[in-house]
């Protein structure tokens, strides 16, 4: 009850929030994926093992460092840079980092995965290694590549509250003031409206999904 | 043409899959490379476009060296078909088959107009296939699509690699045969790679029998069979090459041309009289010039006595078509229980007999040729 007054008497508020939180999202995931993807590829070459099992093993590191204690890590860090070590760009820098394990080994083991025998056809008839890798690799990798960027934003969205610590805007502003001044209409409304917010993202995602699966590898 | 000279192929560890073999392929041929595996005949075939670099020889393709030009570009003049056929499966079949002639740049039309001829060509309605995907298609059908798409640029080259290898055993037949019957159109230089002998006296114009990477016997088919160069190709080919030269053999080499034949109107006692003139228990029976219509023999001429020669003639015959390959008509010998079988063409025309006794001859003749009537017992 007092949830849904506390909802009713702020509804610009949260909207706000709910603005600010996608945005950082958006921000966030648009450089997760992109740099993901590339790095992706990068690893999955020919006689890169190593440099990619070293890659996946430090994405993998980064996901267990607790995402305060990163916020923490990244303020010294980018003081020293003489940058803004508050608020948006540090948020956006830490969900880039968590981001990058499920899209950088869903692209890594997509491709790797690609049946030989296509990738042998390919080459046989004359294609280049780019040719090969954007014509046959990445259309087929796609599936597993969103897949891997719907995990990252599901759990960014998530992360992202806790960016609230370091100065950065988002659904996270309520829980904390709700935890500060013991306000559980605060703090409930902020988790709900999190996890609505997660599940029509990934809602979304699944449709890009399907719109991007080439046609031959639909059910 | 394409000529290999002293080619070898040897990797960093110090392997030797290829030990320095020279051969040429002539224009228009299919050769088999065949061999047990491991004997060089995937590699052999690889070093053609390069998809294994060669060590040491050269490789000339219509006289120049195939080192001298782009790699890829060079693929893109040679078909290339694999076992594992390697279709994209985010393609339609007509983006498959357009594979090569999409590198080269051709216009939507022509690689739409190629799609449906290819299509045709393999025995596939264009309008029902060529906007599937190659998980809507059956094993075969995926098989045909591979060979279209080898085919996508009509390259004068054509690298096969068991190209029939992974489909039954039934579908394998027809799917040589139906590729026997386009390449007599197409006429490729093609160089196909198997390790089944059977395919290989089928398919090959020429077989070049590998073995530890040297090449031991390069010859015609038949001749592979009938003269075995050393223990090793007889062993390959197996104790029964005189039955697998029967494959290689047609009805018309050894049937009877213009036998003796007699009319449905004829009557009995003149029949009976060429019989014993001849001394024969068989005659065919044509009508309408020379048509086929069955056959008499002589104890149902005797048993009748008199009438005429539609009474006592069995219309139900067994025929081979021109054509036939002579192990097919031996079979049909030997599971209708005839020793005399009318050889017919395409409109029941008769064009001879085949009888039990020449088959016989022939296959007597096949191993004298081959050194005496006992080939030497390995052990």
């Amino acid at each position: 009850m007092e949830v849904w007054q506390y909802i009713n008497s702020h509804w610009v508020t949260i909207g706000s929030w709910t603005m600010d939180h996608l945005w950082l999202i958006l921000v966030s995931n648009s450089f997760a994926v992109f740099i993901g993807v590339s790095l992706g590829i990068f690893i999955s070459g020919k006689g890169r093992e190593e440099v990619a099992d070293t890659v996946l093993y430090l994405a993998g590191i980064m996901m267990t460092i607790p995402s305060l204690a990163l916020f923490g890590l990244l303020m010294p860090l980018l003081s020293a840079l003489n940058l803004p070590s508050l608020g948006f760009l540090p948020a956006v820098i830490a969900l880039i980092l968590y981001g990058q394990l499920p899209i950088l080994r869903n692209t890594y083991t997509a491709i790797r995965e690609v049946d030989p025998a296509m990738i042998e056809a390919g080459r046989g008839m004359g294609m280049t290694s780019r040719q090969i890798l954007l014509k046959i690799k990445l259309p087929l990798a796609v599936p597993v590549i969103m897949a891997g960027l719907r995990n990252a934003v599901v759990i960014n969205i998530g992360i992202a509250t806790i960016a609230v610590f370091i100065g950065a805007r988002g659904l996270g502003v309520p829980i904390f003031r709700g935890l500060r001044t013991s306000r559980t209409d605060m703090i409930i409304t902020g988790a709900v409206f999190v996890s609505v917010l997660a599940l029509l993202v990934d809602g979304l995602l699944a449709l890009a999904e399907r719109k991007f699966t080439p046609e031959g590898l639909k059910k | 043409m394409i000529k290999l000279e002293n080619v070898k192929k040897v990797y960093p560890d110090g392997t030797e899959a290829v030990k320095g073999i020279t051969f040429e392929i002539n224009e228009g041929e299919l050769c088999v490379l065949l061999g047990p595996s491991g004997c060089g005949k995937t590699t052999t075939m690889k070093m053609i476009n390069r998809l294994i670099p060669i060590t040491e020889g050269h490789i000339y393709i219509d006289g120049t060296d195939n080192r001298e030009m782009d790699e890829n570009e060079l693929r893109r003049e040679m078909g290339y078909a694999i076992q594992e056929i390697g279709l994209f499966p985010h393609m339609t079949v007509r983006e498959n088959i357009a594979t090569v002639p999409t590198l080269k740049n051709w216009s939507d039309d022509e690689k739409e107009e190629r799609a449906r001829n290819l299509l045709n060509l393999m025995g596939m309605d264009p309008d029902e296939f060529i906007d599937k995907y190659p998980t809507e298609l059956s094993g075969g059908q995926r098989q045909r699509v591979g060979v279209a798409r080898s085919l996508g640029a009509d390259p004068p080259i054509m690298l096969m690699d068991e190209p029939f290898g992974a489909i039954d055993p039934i579908t394998r037949d027809r799917l040589q045969d139906e590729f026997l019957k386009i390449q007599n159109e197409i006429q490729k230089t093609i160089v196909f790679v198997t390790h089944d002998i059977n395919e290989a006296i089928k398919m090959g114009d020429k077989v070049a029998l590998l073995k530890e990477g040297e090449l031991i016997q390069y010859s015609q088919p038949a001749e592979l069979l009938a003269a075995p160069k050393n223990r090793f190709v007889r062993d390959f080919v197996g104790s029964d090459r005189t039955l697998k030269s029967l494959r290689l053999m047609k009805v018309d080499e050894a049937m009877k041309e213009s036998p003796r034949v007699v009319k449905e109107d004829q009557d009995l006692e003149s029949v009976g009289q060429i019989m014993r003139e001849e001394g024969v228990n068989y005659l065919i029976v044509v009508e309408n010039g020379n048509k086929l219509k069955g056959w008499i023999n002589r104890e149902d001429v005797e048993e009748a006595g008199q009438g005429r020669v539609a009474d006592a003639m069995v219309r139900d015959t067994e025929a081979a078509e021109t054509g036939t390959s002579l192990a097919n008509a031996l079979t049909v010998m030997l599971e209708r229980d005839v020793a005399n079988l009318p050889v017919v063409d395409g409109d029941n025309n008769l064009k001879g007999l085949l009888t039990f006794n020449d088959l016989q001859s022939l296959i007597g003749e096949t191993y004298t040729e081959s050194g005496g009537k006992h080939p030497e017992v390995s052990k």
